[in-house]
């Protein structure tokens, strides 16, 4: 048990990465990654986002859609639970922990777009992991959003200074370096 | 018949989602290995899209302002569900490559867009037309891009081997990394001729970058970003 979770933590955090080899969560990976500091902000919003979103739908699925055998509304279920969860967490924290809201406030409202936790939510549910596995499958998949956008902030940081051709600043470059960045990651199949 | 000839034109050329307006790219990088996955992307979303569009045109007096978003992401779904079950039932080959990327269309900003912006707005058979004509454009895009990556990693094209036979596939194209250097002299592309155009004196507002500049871009044209706006107003209201 253990050690199929720990398969899946370094599978869906480095293997498989949400953004470099899935492509999911693209606009924020590209748009909120000028700075460390936002993109850090951004990622714990996204680990405790698709955390809980991957627990709720799990037990939604769980415990409503199989007993009354309707499976396949689940897209339609599922993006509005997430949508719904999503504007929940931000009232939830804006009047019991203004603290966390301050600094993770502004990030939420951009996340309910945001493709990653469907697809994590549909991935759980597609690989048929049981409510526990699911949770563990979106905390790595987030974990590893978190680690590449971080990445990719760094990366630009250092990057301003630099001499770019003209058609290449801005999207052009990011994308070459996210590009390089995907090679890299793909050393991460020999993991496992 | 005009304004439906009008409607297509502006959205294979003028407003092509992929090219032009840099929309849904998610989907754009993850289904391109190949020209076939590409235009089995592009017209799925099509079907989606028209669909959506007709139906939210129609309902268009009928859902209250307030909560239109919520019933374009309904609409959207219902339709998405709808097209999966048929794709699982008719073209299992095209269900099995696309993957989870089909339910995920739901969250392409292309569709939500283009209900916020254009069939919320108009009468049913422009909508009808605005869907079909932004489907094409993306399924040409789409199809474009998968056909480089495919020539390029593969030597293919269709599935047909056409390249000669000292070509050694740069099999990178196909990889993951390889969707994004293809983005990226897009992009590039984009920007010059945005740049050359501008020199030129042309307005070249309608070229945009989708997430380029912030993720409320992105969000613009989907939801959250108004969403928030709106309801931040109106609490300030409430408070003084």
């Amino acid at each position: 048990m253990v050690k199929e979770l720990l398969v899946i933590l370094i599978s869906s955090s480095l293997v498989n990465n949400v953004v470099l080899s899935q492509f999911l969560g693209l606009c924020p990976f590209l748009g909120v990654s000028k700075k460390t500091d936002t993109a850090t902000g951004m990622g714990v919003a996204v680990i405790f986002v698709i955390t809980l979103a991957s627990a709720v739908a799990g037990a939604i699925y769980k415990y409503i859609l199989v007993p009354l055998d309707i499976t396949y509304l689940q897209t339609i279920v599922f993006i509005l639970v997430i949508a719904a969860l999503v504007q929940f967490v931000e009232m939830f924290l804006k009047k019991f922990i203004p603290s966390l809201y301050q600094s993770l406030g502004v990030y939420l409202p951009l996340i309910t777009t945001n493709c990653a936790v469907l697809g994590v939510a549909l991935t759980n549910v597609q690989k048929n992991y049981g409510i526990g596995t699911g949770i563990v499958n979106g905390f790595a998949t987030a974990v590893g959003f978190t680690i590449s956008i971080v990445i990719l902030a760094g990366i630009r940081e250092k990057m301003t200074y630099n001499d770019i051709p003209e058609s290449f600043k801005g999207m052009p470059i990011v994308l070459v370096t996210a590009g390089l960045m995907a090679i890299a990651f793909c050393g991460f199949s020999g993991l496992l | 018949m005009n304004s439906a000839k009008e409607r297509l034109v502006n959205g294979i050329i003028k407003e092509n989602p992929t090219f032009v307006l840099m929309l849904g790219m998610c989907p754009t990088l993850a289904v391109t290995t190949s020209a076939i996955n590409g235009l089995g992307m592009g017209l799925t979303t099509m079907v989606v899209l028209a669909l959506s569009n007709v139906f939210i045109s129609l309902l268009r007096n009928i859902i209250p302002d307030k909560v239109r978003i919520p019933a374009f992401i309904v609409i959207i779904a219902s339709f998405v569900t709808v097209v999966e079950l048929l794709l699982q039932g008719f073209l299992p080959f095209l269900y099995d490559a696309l993957g989870i990327y089909i339910p995920l269309i739901v969250v392409n900003c292309i569709i939500l867009g283009r209900a916020e912006a254009y069939a919320y707005k108009n009468p049913v058979l422009p909508s009808l037309f605005d869907g079909i004509g932004m489907g094409l454009g993306f399924s040409v895009a789409l199809t474009c891009i998968g056909a480089v990556r495919e020539l390029l990693g593969a030597g293919e094209l269709f599935g047909i081997h056409v390249m000669p036979e000292s070509f050694v596939p740069v099999s990178i194209f196909i990889m993951a990394p390889g969707a994004f250097f293809v983005l990226a002299l897009l992009t590039a592309i984009q920007n010059k001729v945005k740049i050359n155009g501008e020199k030129k004196g042309k307005d070249m507002s309608k070229i945009q970058s989708g997430c380029n500049s912030d993720c409320m871009n992105c969000s613009d044209s989907g939801c959250t970003h108004r969403l928030y706006d709106e309801k931040v107003t109106k609490e300030d209201e409430k408070n003084g």
